[in-house]
């Protein structure tokens, strides 16, 4: 297993978009983190049911998207891109039918590839469906075998690389991000969470090994991304979301350590921590997103971004097209631009990229700890603790003084009532238990949803 | 400040011993249960929701609001049952099958509870066959559908079809929400009312239980 205990980037003069210090090679030879920006597009079913009788038509559609994009590409002269198909969750519990989408969309993308002579590479990410009364438990059992099942089928069948937006620790999570509870945060992210990264990347990475796929990486969208949405309905306050961004970073750099090499999937703004730190390529997205959600982070999100992604889309008819071929164009023509700035130098690539981070980081703390200097900062004093917990610790502490001393400065704009939770979330960290194992003990009687057996905690 | 001012104050403050212990004292002083839930607890509760709505705080201290809210209706339960005070109405509420998301239902859950319904929590991935059985054993007045998936969605018009195809639909109104559902949506399955968020939704489900 890999470790990090530093940063593998030292100067904020490498770290920008389009370049990774580990690229990724794909098999049709395009570089991700190589110095050119791609756009990956993500996609989903319009409003239907999923079953066996319906499955024909399902393929069909997902046909009918992926050769959507591909046309699109070669309209636009893209000279490469990244497909990722999110498989639903009964598409998990039923493996054939993820894998059969996952042949149905690679064989579009290989014929069309082959036509045009750009390069299309597919990413699958199996929902994790280890959730619910009937999960046997975490590491075993009829869901676990489906997830694996899942991603051993989709590698055989077309995918290039095998993603994944983990659960564990999650329905400890949904509580802690209710309450605004940091210490059930914390224990969520660093002790179950990184408990359920081990033992799932080892074997995912095994899967990718035998299959020569590519394990590429896992976000805690169930974590922050579920943060970001209700901070920013204005449920909890932002810089709560904030500080969960920076800590489930911790969580997602594990994927790394077991060997996965990236690119990092997109809707994990932690990417840009994962990025700092293992210096592996990352897909973001940000104002792309807006088919998805409202984002706080709309430019600031691409300051470092390997691939630039839409998160997803429904496919259903606008005036320019489908949505997810026009979602496409707008990636595209994103990826363009950023790409013709750094062809002009690495001074101008690095002009760009502060006027994205400046753009959007005044007005929210959750654009701000995704500036690049606030994450390599950050990053740095994070991994320095040895453990998972000490490193959340330290990196919600860090984030938390930064935010206050930004607010200081006028460099972030924070309410009254965000600042009263900054204190609150400071006070709540000084006085967490020293070791992981006393947090532990402290937690599993407070977390009504925890099966700490499906963890093998008891 | 009397009593009933110090319950709807302690609710507010998320106090739930200090809740309690009011309660316990306008009991004692032999104010009528009635004007302890209605001036007291759910006056404080009303109180917190409309500062809510203001974003003058977040769910979390709504969320405390409510955990003293119900510690001191428990305080309150057998004198109610005494006077016979019921709830303002009864919600069966869930997220559908094949959804696993409950935040969103949990948040519709506690604007419920803080306004004074009964909720019957079924959790997450709910068959249509489930809610009919809750339905049944429960009778309430409200039957409160949430879904998060473009594929799961179609689930509430199943549950629609499966109380009408029971008998029940007319005794109930249903009420629909999650991301991608609209009114649009909720007009075509024959749902009663779309709720955009949980606060929404419990003005609706207020509206629903005044004119039952």
């Amino acid at each position: 297993m890999r470790t990090f205990n530093k940063t593998t980037y030292d100067s904020l003069e490498d770290f920008v978009y389009s370049k990774a210090k580990n690229p990724v090679i794909l098999k049709n030879g395009m570089v991700i983190g190589g110095g050119m920006l791609y756009p990956e597009i993500n996609f989903t079913l319009p409003t239907m049911t999923i079953n066996k009788e319906t499955m024909p038509q399902i393929l069909e559609i997902y046909k009918e998207i992926a050769t959507g994009i591909c046309q699109r590409a070669h309209e636009l002269y893209v000279p490469g891109f990244v497909a990722e198909i999110e498989t639903l969750p009964p598409m998990t519990f039923n493996p054939q039918w993820g894998i059969d989408v996952c042949r149905t969309v690679a064989d579009v993308l290989n014929e069309y590839s082959t036509k045009y002579g750009f390069m299309a590479s597919l990413r699958i990410t199996p929902n994790d469906i280890r959730e619910g009364n009937d999960l046997e438990h975490m590491w075993h059992g009829s869901h676990w075998d489906s997830m694996l099942k899942t991603f051993e089928g989709c590698a055989r069948n077309g995918a290039d690389m095998l993603a994944i937006e983990s659960v564990g620790g999650k329905e400890v999570h949904d509580e802690a991000v209710m309450f605004c509870d940091i210490s059930k945060s914390i224990f969520a992210l660093s002790v179950l969470g990184c408990k359920d990264m081990s033992k799932l990347w080892t074997e995912i990475v095994k899967v990718a090994d035998s299959t020569g796929t590519i394990a590429s990486g896992d976000t805690a969208c169930g974590f922050a991304n579920t943060a970001m949405v209700l901070a920013d309905r204005n449920y909890i306050p932002k810089s709560f979301a904030a500080v969960v961004r920076v800590v489930s970073a911790i969580r997602s750099l594990i994927a790394i350590e077991c060997g996965a090499k990236g690119p990092h999937k997109d809707c994990g703004y932690e990417g840009v921590y994962v990025k700092a730190i293992s210096g592996i390529p990352i897909s973001m997205e940000g104002k792309s997103s807006a088919c998805a959600h409202l984002s706080p982070v709309g430019n600031v999100a691409s300051c470092l971004a390997d691939l630039w992604s839409n998160e997803s889309i429904q496919h259903i008819k606008l005036l320019g097209g489908m949505a997810p071929t026009v979602c496409f164009e707008q990636l595209a023509y994103d990826c363009r631009l950023m790409n013709e700035a750094s062809s002009k130098g690495n001074d101008k690539a690095l002009f760009l990229r502060d006027c994205l981070a400046d753009s959007d980081s005044i007005h929210d703390p959750q654009a701000y700890v995704l500036r690049p200097d606030v994450v390599l900062n950050i990053s740095k004093q994070m991994i320095k603790e040895e453990t998972y917990y000490d490193r959340a610790k330290r990196g919600a502490l860090v984030t938390v003084n930064i935010l206050r001393k930004a607010y200081d400065d006028k460099s972030l704009k924070l309410d009254d009532k965000e600042l009263e939770w900054i204190d609150r979330i400071y006070d709540e960290i000084e006085d967490m238990p020293k070791t992981e194992q006393e947090l532990t003990e402290l937690m599993i009687p407070q977390c009504e949803k925890l099966s700490p057996e499906k963890y093998d905690l008891v | 400040m009397s009593n009933l001012q110090l319950i709807s104050e302690s609710v507010q403050k998320g106090r739930a011993k200090e809740t309690v212990s009011y309660v316990s004292e306008a009991i004692k002083e032999g104010t009528s249960a009635s004007d302890i839930l209605n001036n007291g607890l759910l006056d404080g509760m009303s109180k917190l929701g409309i500062k809510f709505k203001n974003n003058e705080v977040y769910v979390p201290d709504v969320l405390v609001a409510a955990r003293a809210l119900t510690k001191g209706l428990e305080e309150l339960k057998p004198l109610m049952i005494s006077e016979d005070i019921k709830p303002i109405g009864k919600v069966v509420l869930g997220t559908v099958k094949g959804d696993l998301h409950d935040i969103g239902k949990n948040l519709v859950k506690m604007m419920l509870i803080g306004n004074g319904f009964e909720v019957i929590d079924l959790g997450v991935d709910v068959s249509a066959e489930s809610f009919v059985n809750a339905v049944k054993k429960n009778e309430p007045d409200i039957v409160a559908l949430s879904a998060l998936l473009t594929t799961t969605m179609s689930q509430q018009g199943e549950i629609v079809k499966a109380l009408t195809a029971n008998g029940l639909r007319e005794k109930v109104k249903v009420m629909v929400g999650g991301a991608p559902v609209t009114q649009a949506f909720c007009d075509e399955i024959g749902a009663d009312a779309y709720a955009a968020d949980a606060a929404t939704s419990a003005e609706i489900a207020k509206i629903f239980a005044i004119h039952k």
